[in-house]
């Protein structure tokens, strides 16, 4: 299944222009706030007007199909629960709207989002993990062709935004549609994408593979220096000999990781931000940091600040490194050469850890 | 006889205000829910001329509300005629005393259900569409149970409202015991002769009981709809 977007707005003086195919898997589309991600995913769901443009999802026009006839599942910044029903009426009220089709039956998305002893309560009563959750199993039962997810999280505290990571993983493993996810939020991107679409000022800028773009120096503008940072696929490989401590394997190489709460053999999931690695043009010596990797300089990207994007290949897996204009030139870095990566230790975030 | 028995024109009187604010009520619900609704949540040119002619009857003087009654349905007015022709004869009957009433209470019932229909959440509206519901069902499913509190408000203060209408109503349909003399009209015949203060009294002791119930009622479902 594949949706399809192109789309042009007018909106007082912002001009809205993008494009995006989005297959099966999560498609997070990022941006800062006022780039028109959720301008992106309203249109899509047929809940604003387009001027221009249309909307297809495998392969039928959705242009002028108003937003009850799209199948296309929305959850909302706010759960939006109906509060005069209870999450079991709320859960059914798409079958109850006459919305039937293939999809997930209403145990398996019970089980998947672990609603099993909400049901019989009201919204009120429901803490706003909770609320979120059954807003994501009402739109998985409205037998969707495409989920539409703004911002989902952004409501949540950090800790309840971890409890919630795990069935957004289970989500995108076990369904078979399309996932439009919009945040701001780099961690989340890293975690969850499978595809990424970068928004800036109302376009779409820059789109592919998440591994792809996240190691692409050209898209650190529109992400941002801080958000910068290439994800990293591996599997739990067993723990090291020496230290005990856990280890990812790579095509390329290993990582060892301070904590890991996941089983061997595992496929697991990490951001490495450009800012923690640090690089040498010689095998470094003497140092507390147990991963050093060895690779090769792929591109340079100069950017309008004062440092310098490095894209490395450790094996056939790209690295990003952000290093000073004075440190580069002091090294002499060129296309081909090869460096050593020494990655810190705090680059792991154990919250970040995706599966 | 006790002082608390009700003579038959007394009797008659209550039961008659009952029926006709009853009927009034349920005629004017549909009607009311439509305008409110359409001032509730459409823009258009003449919105505020149907605003104001909603609420026409609210500030207009009963009596000429009554005699404008009388010259579009009484028996020589513009609808009057064509409504007899299809057996409905509305001047000077008890179907003429509800319509009175309903046209007297339409503003207050209207003025409840919009403020009932603004406190639903457009953006629960708007996921339920993406839920697959129309907007028919849409406002079946979600903004009429959301509103429902205020809606049953509404009722209960038209209710009140057609309960005591008296200037519209004996002008329009006059004060014939028995046929549109309500309690209102029936304390008003009373009062013009001497001697009758007992029954006045009692008239207007149910006179107060039904209201102040009323008003309780109402005020109990505005409390609901709130806490929601």
């Amino acid at each position: 299944m594949t949706v399809k977007l192109d789309i042009q707005l007018k909106r007082g003086g912002f001009h809205f222009d993008a494009q995006l195919s989005a297959p099966a898997g999560v498609t997070v589309i990022f941006g800062p706030s006022g780039s028109g991600k959720t301008t992106l995913l309203r249109a899509f769901a047929g809940l604003d007007p387009i001027e221009q443009g249309h909307v297809s999802i495998e392969g039928a026009d959705m242009s002028g199909v108003p937003p009850h006839h799209r199948a296309v599942g929305y959850v909302f910044q706010e759960p939006r629960l109906l509060p005069h029903l209870t999450v079991m009426a709320n859960l059914k009220f798409a079958q109850k709207m006459g919305r039937v089709g293939a999809g997930q039956s209403f145990n398996e998305v019970t089980d998947l989002l672990a609603l099993r002893h909400l049901l019989e309560r009201y919204p009120a009563a429901l803490s706003g993990g909770e609320a979120q959750r059954v807003a994501l199993g009402r739109a998985l039962l409205s037998a969707p062709k495409c989920l539409c997810l703004d911002e989902p999280l952004s409501a949540l505290d950090h800790g309840l935004k971890q409890r919630i990571f795990p069935y957004l993983e289970r989500l995108r493993d076990q369904t078979k549609i399309p996932i439009l996810y919009v945040t701001h939020d780099a961690a989340e991107m890293a975690r969850l994408a499978d595809h990424i679409v970068l928004m800036h000022a109302g376009r779409s800028v820059l789109s592919g593979p998440a591994t792809e773009v996240l190691a692409d120096p050209a898209a650190v503008p529109f992400l941002g220096v801080r958000a910068a940072g290439t994800v990293v696929a591996g599997r739990v490989m067993s723990p090291d000999p020496v230290t005990g401590l856990a280890v990812m394997g790579f095509d390329g190489g290993q990582l060892i990781l301070p904590e890991l709460a996941q089983p061997e053999g595992r496929k697991i999931r990490i951001r490495i931000a450009a800012q923690d690695i640090v690089l040498a043009s010689e095998m470094p010596k003497g140092l507390s940091a147990l991963n050093i990797l060895e690779g090769v300089i792929s591109d340079l990207h100069q950017g309008q600040g004062p440092g310098v994007m490095v894209q490395f290949k450790v094996g056939r897996t790209l690295f990003l490194a952000r290093v000073t204009q004075y440190s580069a030139a002091q090294m002499g870095l060129v296309l081909g050469q090869r460096v050593f990566a020494i990655v810190k230790a705090s680059a792991f975030d154990p919250a970040g850890i995706g599966t | 006889m006790s002082w608390l028995s009700l003579s038959p024109v007394e009797f008659q009187a209550l039961t008659l205000s009952l029926w006709v604010a009853m009927v009034s009520v349920l005629v004017s619900l549909p009607f009311a829910t439509a305008v409110a609704y359409i001032l509730a949540r459409r823009r258009f040119w003449g919105h505020g001329l149907l605003n104001a002619l909603v609420h026409l009857p609210l500030v207009l003087p009963p009596v000429v509300t009554g005699y404008l009654l009388l010259m579009a349905f009484g028996r020589r007015g513009v609808f009057g005629p064509p409504l007899e022709a299809l057996g409905l004869q509305l001047a000077f009957t008890s179907a003429g005393a509800a319509l009175a009433a309903a046209v007297m209470a339409f503003p207050l019932i209207v003025r409840a259900i919009r403020l009932a229909l603004e406190a639903v959440d457009p953006k629960l509206e708007e996921a339920a569409s993406t839920l697959g519901a129309s907007s028919v069902k849409v406002f079946i499913f979600v903004t009429l149970p959301l509103s429902l509190p205020g809606i049953l408000a509404g009722a209960v203060v038209g209710f009140a409202k057609a309960l005591g209408e008296f200037g519209a109503t004996i002008t329009f349909v006059s004060n014939i015991p028995g046929e549109t003399q309500t309690i209102a009209s029936a304390i008003y015949a009373l009062l013009q002769v001497p001697g009758q203060e007992a029954a006045v009294g009692r008239m207007i002791g149910f006179s107060i009981l039904l209201s102040f119930g009323a008003l309780l009622l109402s005020e109990v479902l505005a409390r609901r709809m709130v806490r929601r």
